[in-house]
């Protein structure tokens, strides 16, 4: 008997033909666009005549973009910013929540509904609460206390962190439901322990939950920094990458590459170098996160 | 063994289903939006009618009105019979698409952008640059009027060679569009609008002081923010590039750009008399203009057909003027909408293609008959007709194609007559030959630090563009 009919007796096959949609699936909507974005990048093309090999010319020219910098420093402002606020907040919501003993799901639902909210739809209404003048919503609450007017998205300085504190509203409730799922396997034995030890509030959760979490916040961890390296719809939809490019990220770089001025070989270039640079930075990640994990 | 039956066969299906749905984008494209139009189709069978009688072709055109705008969707499939009866080798499928920058290449690509469609003078060298329009010289040169073309209009749709791509339809001028409400409530007479950027700035400051709105904004975002200040720095006698063909040069750090952005500088920081908005592209500006928030601003001539039907702007408050022309060299900014063709389409359907523009689009400025029927439709939907625009061949023939449709205008001329009076007697300046858009993007950049950065060094920015673009022209 040879091997291939073992193979097909033992199931090969089927499982081969189970796989198939699957391999279908991905291999035209997700491998084979990827595989022609890498071949469009050393092309100059204008998708209806043949495309010109031009070797490295796009990468050269992306490189050489006064913006290539400009959008690569805003994009690590971003994720910065992002993890010092959006990081912890989530977590603190998750561990106070646990604690509550009644209508904990209202919570839950509470800390979600942004997340239900769709992304344009929200980034829309943020743009009406940011109205710099002192009419607007945001300035007219702080005019209560004597605050602002503040420029928010108007001024250079204060836009990025306008974006940030957005993005953290719509996005925190997604992390808050993988942490209050997390802290349900954290065994209660711990807890007791730790308190038979003395310790308070703060030991439990210091030494009890942040250890036992330690799994899902790593990844939560470097899940939040690819996402936030791709940040395209705030800086879209709020302010067109200003003012004067101070929300010009990578990822709004490539769409105004492709979109605004036709450059597919520029756009796929620089897509290529943010994959590039996200797969090896992760791949770092969790070679020096190996012997912190639970897992 | 019987469920693992079941799942080889569940997945064969699958895959089959799959594989049928990839393919199904080699199908010809899909006409569904073409509503009852394609009902004389069969007609393009016949072949003997006079015509060349060649082989039956099929061009998909756009702008297709919606069903919302019956009247003139229906006079627009009326004419789409009557093309197909004039010419039987053709048949004409109508689509709904309007321009649109950031689809048109995928849509091109994925074989779903009509044969002919419109899009704005501003894009046309772009296109040109790329290779995504037909070369149609030969075609356009055939035409009756193909000498007649006002040149500075003509010159968007050529390349350097002077060969044609598209042909323009309609032409406007950049003009200051104001809010005469607005100039009320601040003690200004609506019937006198400023003529120097002096008598603007002063306006500005009066309508914010008085009515606490912004008394001058200025569109900033997607590259409009450079268009605008290229705009202005045409009215104060600068231009953006010099030369022509391969010794084109980037000029954006000239008297007439600083002048531009210093007077912008001082509304802003000195007067403080632009508002509070300082990330407003074509769309948003539009619709603070039309809310009452702006009390001034630049934009083409055209732009009240778009305040009403999509604005809601109340007639009585708009107000137009053309921009005032200061300096040795200054000139207005041209804009305006071209029809082109589908890069890869045939010789047969080009010529089609080219037909249906002469039929369609330059009937109504060369043909009385078309002039008429068009304006009637138009009427019937409450669609804005008469709002001023520039000659597509020469102003005899703009008086006269004026003068069929006077009984139909249905916008407020009085209030354009600023603009309709001077406009002429303005010379048009093209855009920048070459890369204008990568060119107004920089600008854009420009623009938001003086509006949105108190000590703002003009200087410094225009240097640090011009060598940007310099750049980008020497690649």
């Amino acid at each position: 008997m040879s091997a291939t009919i073992r193979w097909v007796r033992h199931g090969g096959l089927s499982t081969l033909l189970l796989l198939l949609p699957l391999l279908l699936a991905f291999g035209y909507f997700g491998w084979y666009p990827i595989g022609r974005a890498v071949v469009m990048s050393f092309q100059e093309t204008n998708l209806v005549t043949e495309p010109v090999w031009v070797g490295l010319d796009n990468f050269r020219s992306v490189l050489a973009d006064p913006l290539f910098w400009t959008s690569v420093r805003n994009t690590a402002y971003f994720t910065v910013l992002a993890l010092l606020f959006g990081y912890p907040i989530p977590l603190v919501l998750a561990v106070l929540m646990s604690e509550v003993r009644r209508y904990k799901g209202l919570f839950s639902a509470l800390a979600y509904l942004p997340v239900v909210v769709p992304p344009v739809v929200a980034v829309l209404l943020w743009r009406v609460f940011y109205d710099a003048s002192s009419s607007g919503v945001f300035n007219t609450i702080l005019g209560w206390f004597g605050l602002g007017p503040f420029p928010w998205i108007q001024d250079a300085s204060s836009a990025m962190p306008s974006l940030v504190l957005q993005a953290t509203w719509s996005n925190a409730g997604a992390t808050v439901i993988i942490y209050l799922a997390a802290l349900t396997s954290v065994r209660t034995e711990l807890y007791d322990a730790a308190e038979v030890d003395g310790a308070g509030v703060w030991g439990k959760i210091w030494n009890v939950t942040l250890p036992q979490l330690r799994g899902i916040l790593l990844i939560t961890l470097i899940l939040q920094v690819i996402a936030t390296f791709q940040i395209f719809t705030e800086p879209y939809l709020m302010t067109g990458g200003g003012p004067n490019n101070a929300t010009t990220t990578v990822l709004l770089q490539i769409y105004d590459y492709a979109f605004r001025f036709g450059d597919y070989g520029a756009a796929t270039a620089l897509s290529l170098l943010l994959a590039l640079f996200l797969a090896v930075m992760s791949a770092v990640y969790f070679r020096l996160t190996r012997s912190w994990s639970t897992t | 063994m019987r469920r693992i039956r079941i799942g080889v066969a569940t997945a064969a299906v699958f895959a089959v289903t799959l594989m049928t749905a990839c393919g199904s984008g080699d199908e010809p494209d899909d006409v569904s939006d073409a509503g009852d139009a394609g009902s004389s189709g069969d007609s393009g069978n016949g072949t003997d009618d006079g015509e060349a009688g060649g082989e039956p072709v099929t061009i998909s055109v756009s702008n297709l009105p919606p069903s919302t705008e019956s009247a003139t969707r229906e006079a627009f499939l009326a004419r789409v019979e009557e093309f197909e009866e004039a010419n039987p080798d053709i048949t004409v499928e109508p689509k709904e698409y309007e321009w649109d920058v950031t689809t048109f290449a995928a849509q091109l690509a994925g074989g779903t952008l009509p044969t002919t469609f419109e899009f704005p003078f501003t894009d046309g060298k772009a296109l040109i640059e790329r290779g995504q329009l037909a070369d149609i010289t030969a075609e356009v040169e055939d035409l009756p009027y193909a000498a007649e073309f006002n040149p500075s209009v003509l010159d968007v749709a050529q390349d350097e060679a002077g060969n044609i791509y598209a042909v323009p339809s309609a032409a406007y001028g950049m003009g200051l569009h104001y809010n005469r409400a607005l100039f009320e409530e601040a003690g200004l007479d609506p019937d006198q609008p400023p003529t120097s950027w002096d008598e603007v700035r002063e306006y500005a400051d009066a309508i914010a002081e008085e009515t606490g709105q912004a008394g001058f904004a200025q569109m900033t975002q997607n590259n409009t923010g450079g268009w605008i200040l290229t705009t202005l720095t045409y009215a104060l006698g600068g231009r953006m590039e010099e030369g022509v063909g391969e010794d084109v040069t980037a000029t954006l750090d000239n008297d007439g750009a600083r002048r531009a952005l210093g007077l912008l500088q001082s509304m802003r920081w000195e007067d403080d008399s632009m508002g509070d908005n300082f990330l407003y592209d074509w769309g948003t500006i539009n619709q603070a203009f039309a809310a009452g928030q702006v009390g001034m601003y630049i934009g083409g001539s055209d732009v009240y057909n778009s305040l009403v039907t999509e604005n809601g702007i109340d007639p009585d408050d708009y107000g137009l003027t053309v921009l005032p022309l200061e300096g040795d060299d200054a000139g207005v900014l041209g804009g305006g909408t071209i029809v082109g063709v589908r890069p890869d389409a045939s010789e047969a359907e080009r010529a089609a293609a080219v037909k249906w523009i002469d039929f369609y689009y330059m009937s109504k400025l060369t043909d009385e008959e078309s002039a008429v029927a068009d304006a009637e439709a138009l009427a019937a939907n409450d669609a804005p007709i008469g709002t001023p625009t520039l000659p597509v061949f020469d102003e005899e023939q703009l008086a006269k194609s004026d003068a069929w449709v006077a009984d139909y205008v249905n916008v407020p001329l009085e209030q354009m007559m600023p603009f309709k009076e001077n406009i002429l007697s303005q010379p048009l300046v093209p855009e920048p030959p070459v890369k204008a858009q990568d060119l107004y993007a920089e600008l854009d950049s420009v623009v938001q630090a003086v509006l949105t950065e108190e000590d703002a060094d003009i200087d410094r920015l225009l240097t640090t563009a011009n060598d940007n673009v310099s750049a980008l022209l020497s690649r």
